[in-house]
């Protein structure tokens, strides 16, 4: 430990408190008693769709498709969840056969 | 009435449980290895509760004491939170005195589990999403903690584990695609993301790619409005 137990409990309890703002933040500007803005409800409608897609992303941040792998596994497991499960609606073999697919993808294919 | 609607929740939650668990140990593995026992993980999934936000906060406990500096890396890193409650405005005012914690526990996770649902006839809303939050919340305690204890006493290569995550995501993106509807907010969800982590790189792209999904779909108003 870098810092000492009362430095590390600031730091989390910083970390706490910044996270909940970031979801709090929302809510304190459009409570509920009052009419949200039409603007507001149509975002509030289009945007789950559309973040996540974006967190597909994020989750792929790390990958260089220019070195290493060239993003292989990430693209041969991400297709295949996607196969597998348009073809089955079976989360557990989605998500479960997707993530031991990328594991021996990475650990014993492409090294 | 809370049995009930614990009963109509679980089963929502079970990806989730799947993708926590592999996560969660992972979290807890590698705060482990910064010399931050279970305790500490468990404190930490309890309180700040945020995959992303805790993978970057082991980082910033393993450096200088700089609490300032953890505010503004945890604004970048969480600023999509800032969108979430927007889709849940109406149903979290639905859910009365548990709203706080519905707030507090809106991980992306359990964002996009609630944006789906729909409480089904004779469940209490409020309970069922509430039971559907609390659930995802002990299911990442847990892996955290499993994490931390055994982690580092049964070494076994958990490279890629966190791919859960990654599956749980594009399961979610294949259901949703499915329900129909137009394809643009998921398209430009994912185009707009891309185009800014190549153009800005892995440390800043979020901030932009929100900014640029909220302007497309903003000045594709009428086209989906025509389309609901």
């Amino acid at each position: 430990m870098i810092q000492n137990t009362t430095q590390s409990i600031i730091t989390i309890a910083v970390i706490a408190l910044t996270i909940l703002a970031t979801r709090a933040l929302p809510f304190l500007l459009f409570p509920g008693n009052r009419e949200t803005p039409k603007l507001i409800v149509y975002l509030g409608r289009v945007l789950p769709s559309a973040i996540i897609g974006m967190l597909i992303v994020y989750c792929l941040k790390g990958v260089s498709i220019f070195t290493g792998s060239h993003g292989l596994p990430e693209a041969i497991a991400i297709l295949c969840v996607a196969a597998v499960h348009h073809w089955k609606h079976n989360l557990i073999l989605s998500i479960g056969g997707g993530t031991v697919l990328y594991m021996f993808l990475v650990q014993a294919v492409f090294i | 009435m809370k049995a009930k609607a614990f009963r109509a929740a679980f089963p929502y939650t079970v990806p989730v449980f799947m993708g926590y668990l592999f996560l969660g140990i992972a979290f807890g593995v590698l705060l482990a290895s910064k010399g931050y026992h279970a305790v500490w993980a468990a404190a930490m999934s309890l309180t700040c509760y945020a995959g992303s936000g805790q993978f970057v906060a082991v980082n910033l406990l393993a450096a200088p004491f700089a609490p300032l500096h953890a505010v503004l890396i945890e604004l970048m890193v969480n600023c999509r939170h800032l969108f979430y409650g927007l889709s849940l405005l109406e149903p979290f005012s639905r859910t009365g005195r548990l709203k706080p914690y519905m707030v507090f526990s809106l991980t992306d996770e359990t964002y996009s589990l609630q944006c789906g649902v729909v409480p089904p006839d004779g469940v209490d809303e409020g309970w069922f999403r509430f039971f559907i939050s609390v659930l995802d919340h002990s299911y990442w305690i847990f892996g955290s903690v499993v994490g931390a204890l055994a982690g580092t006493l049964i070494p076994f290569d958990s490279t890629g584990i966190d791919f859960a995550m990654t599956a749980l995501f594009t399961v979610i993106f294949v259901e949703q695609w499915e329900s129909g509807g137009s394809h643009l907010p998921a398209l430009t969800g994912l185009g707009v993301t891309a185009a800014c982590l190549l153009l800005f790189g892995s440390e800043n792209f979020i901030p932009f790619a929100l900014l640029g999904i909220a302007a497309i779909l903003l000045a594709s108003r009428k086209r989906l409005e025509v389309h609901a």
